[in-house]
């Protein structure tokens, strides 16, 4: 949860330049894109189109094989996992990835764990400053239960949380670590239209937090409703990029789409 | 450390306080207040080692060596050194610290059993310079006129003493550990258990808290062998070989893995069942080993904490103690 100069134009994540090869399957080909501040980005593209790999490069899951990430003017490409998720990205995953055997409350507990810093000896003796430093965590965790709207359940075992609500519970971990730009994807994915809505309204509400967000999504009405810029990925390349009502109107966005198969 | 583990304590102090009261006006039973000293010295060892394969999921067949360090370092230094015990003990826990480091941090960044690997040939070659060192070790004829320890201006000599310390020391290092894994770092450890991408994705850096849980369990079998130095004021480089290592591991499996009461239970159990009732296997023991560890890992995976349900309840208060 950052300050409130607003400066919608400057780019938070520049993408230059990046391949991603497995072997002999190239996943991502001379990839080159700019995310300005603040704004809802989602990325759309058929299966394999390389959307979760754009993610996993860009949280720190996969080193890219060639090419640039730089967020906020830092190099974060290639290097470890937890170092970009210190320096301000979080990511939720396609396939929920929650500590099944924990609270809530302690799903988003383990978010505030880049933000603070106690460490064996100082757990162990229970010296004052981790009593405290403790206590602050439970309390921020349970200020982003309630943003999230699953201050109510806070005590669960979060494995037995129905999907919907696990799926938040993710964004809300995410969100714990204080975030400048927030991962999602396909938080929609399994979730029926009640819920889809909230999650809308969620993401909005991430956005007026100052938090850029990316998403990659299929539903598409989620996404005309509620993203400011929409990038679409075709087999590793971007196929177009642009705002939602520009990307309709996209000749070759929609044969790729229905030249594909229909994923609606 | 929630109310339950609080309890459990209070019951096993209250255990361990009368314990040699009990057997003592007994002949044939007055010498377990020696084995329960060793089992305590072993526990120490068997704590360390159950966090690192509970929580941090790694097998160390280093641990004998580990006990050994710290037992060479204090056995040296006060005996060739006049450097007074507590001092020495201390001085083995940085070695130990130290060496765990230097072999954890290339074996701990590599996805699987690496570090059961290493730790089996680091082991081996540390009882091998164990051996060879006469000069500072005395080879394999070992050591001997090792120092007692002092406290308070005495000698500690008597069984009755070392029991009472070395148990007062085991349940200060539970309560320590208890409370590591009901902290920050203790969710953190549960988390990498759980899932370590997920881990990775909230700034957990895995493969740190690894090094630093083998680091952990490195200084608790110094101080374990430094204890044992002094209590039994001679050393072997036998005591400190590849079979005890594996003894470590069984005894932690035996009383169960994800539990530190499960370490306690197993070291105390297995001690006794190594130091009294398998000596009629004298060769075969090795045998009776490798069938207790089968059935368990068959039947009991849990261990022997497991029985009844204590797991659950352990979660449970595990949650409560996270105060929801």
């Amino acid at each position: 949860m950052t300050g409130t100069d607003f400066q919608p134009s400057a780019p938070i994540l520049k993408v230059s330049g990046l391949w991603m090869k497995f072997g002999g399957v190239t996943a991502l080909r001379d990839v080159s894109y700019e995310v300005p501040e603040k704004v809802i980005q989602a990325v759309i593209g058929p299966n394999g189109a390389g959307k979760t790999t754009l993610f996993n490069c860009i949280s720190g899951m996969l080193g890219p094989s060639e090419g640039s990430i730089t967020f906020l003017g830092q190099a974060i490409g290639g290097i470890a996992p937890h170092r970009i998720a210190v320096a301000g990205v979080a990511r939720t995953f396609q396939h929920v990835a929650l500590f099944k055997k924990m609270s809530v409350l302690e799903n988003v507990m383990m978010g505030r764990h880049p933000r603070t810093g106690s460490g064996f000896l100082a757990a162990g003796l229970r010296l004052p400053g981790m009593r405290s430093e403790e206590k602050l965590i439970r309390s921020r965790a349970l200020e982003y239960l309630e943003f999230a709207g699953l201050a109510g359940c806070a005590g669960v075992e979060s494995g037995t949380l129905p999907l919907g609500k696990q799926k938040i519970l993710e964004i809300a971990r995410a969100l714990a670590t204080e975030p400048r730009l927030i991962l999602l994807d396909e938080p929609a994915g399994g979730l029926n239209m009640k819920e889809t809505e909230d999650l809308g309204e969620l993401i909005q509400g991430i956005k007026k937090l100052g938090v850029t967000v990316m998403l990659v999504e299929h539903d598409m009405n989620l996404i005309m409703d509620i993203s400011d810029r929409v990038l679409v990925l075709h087999y590793g390349e971007v196929l177009a990029s642009g705002a939602p009502a520009e990307i309709k109107e996209n000749g070759a966005v929609v044969e790729a789409y229905l030249g594909a198969e229909d994923e609606e | 450390m929630g109310r339950k583990n609080w309890l459990i304590m209070l019951g096993a102090a209250i255990f361990i306080g009368v314990f040699p009261w009990l057997v003592m006006p007994f002949k044939a039973v007055s010498h377990y207040v020696d084995v329960m000293v060793f089992a305590g010295i072993f526990s120490l060892v068997c704590i360390g080692l159950s966090l690192l394969m509970g929580y941090a999921g790694q097998i160390s067949l280093a641990q004998a060596a580990f006990f050994g360090i710290g037992a060479y370092t204090s056995g040296i230094l006060t005996s060739k050194f006049g450097v007074n015990p507590w001092l020495a003990m201390g001085g083995g826990t940085v070695v130990c610290a130290t060496v765990a480091w230097v072999v954890g941090v290339p074996s701990l960044r590599l996805k699987g059993h690496y570090l059961a690997m290493a730790t089996l040939g680091f082991g081996v070659i540390v009882n091998i310079i164990f051996a060879e060192e006469v000069n500072w070790t005395g080879g394999p004829s070992g050591m001997i006129d090792i120092p007692y320890l002092r406290m308070f201006g005495r000698k500690i000599t008597s069984d009755l003493a070392w029991y009472y310390l070395v148990w007062g020391i085991v349940f200060l290092v539970l309560i320590f550990c208890f409370h590591v894994l009901h902290s920050r770092v203790g969710r953190a450890l549960r988390a990498i258990h759980e899932d370590e991408r997920a881990a990775e994705s909230v700034g957990v850096p895995t493969a740190g808290f690894k090094v630093r849980v083998f680091m952990l369990s490195a200084v608790l079998a110094s101080i374990a062998g430094s204890l044992y130095t002094h209590y039994v004021t001679c050393l072997n480089p036998s005591s400190f070989n590849l079979m005890w290592s594996i003894r470590f591991v069984l005894m932690v499996m035996v009383g169960g893995m994800q539990s530190l009461w499960g370490a306690l239970v197993g070291t105390v159990l297995m001690t006794f069942v190594g130091n009294e009732w398998l000596q009629v296997f004298a060769e075969l023991e090795i045998l009776a080993y490798g069938a207790i560890l089968l059935v368990v890992a068959l039947f009991l995976p849990g261990g022997i904490v497991s029985i009844g349900g204590f797991r659950r309840k352990r979660r449970q208060s595990a949650l409560e103690g996270a105060g929801t």
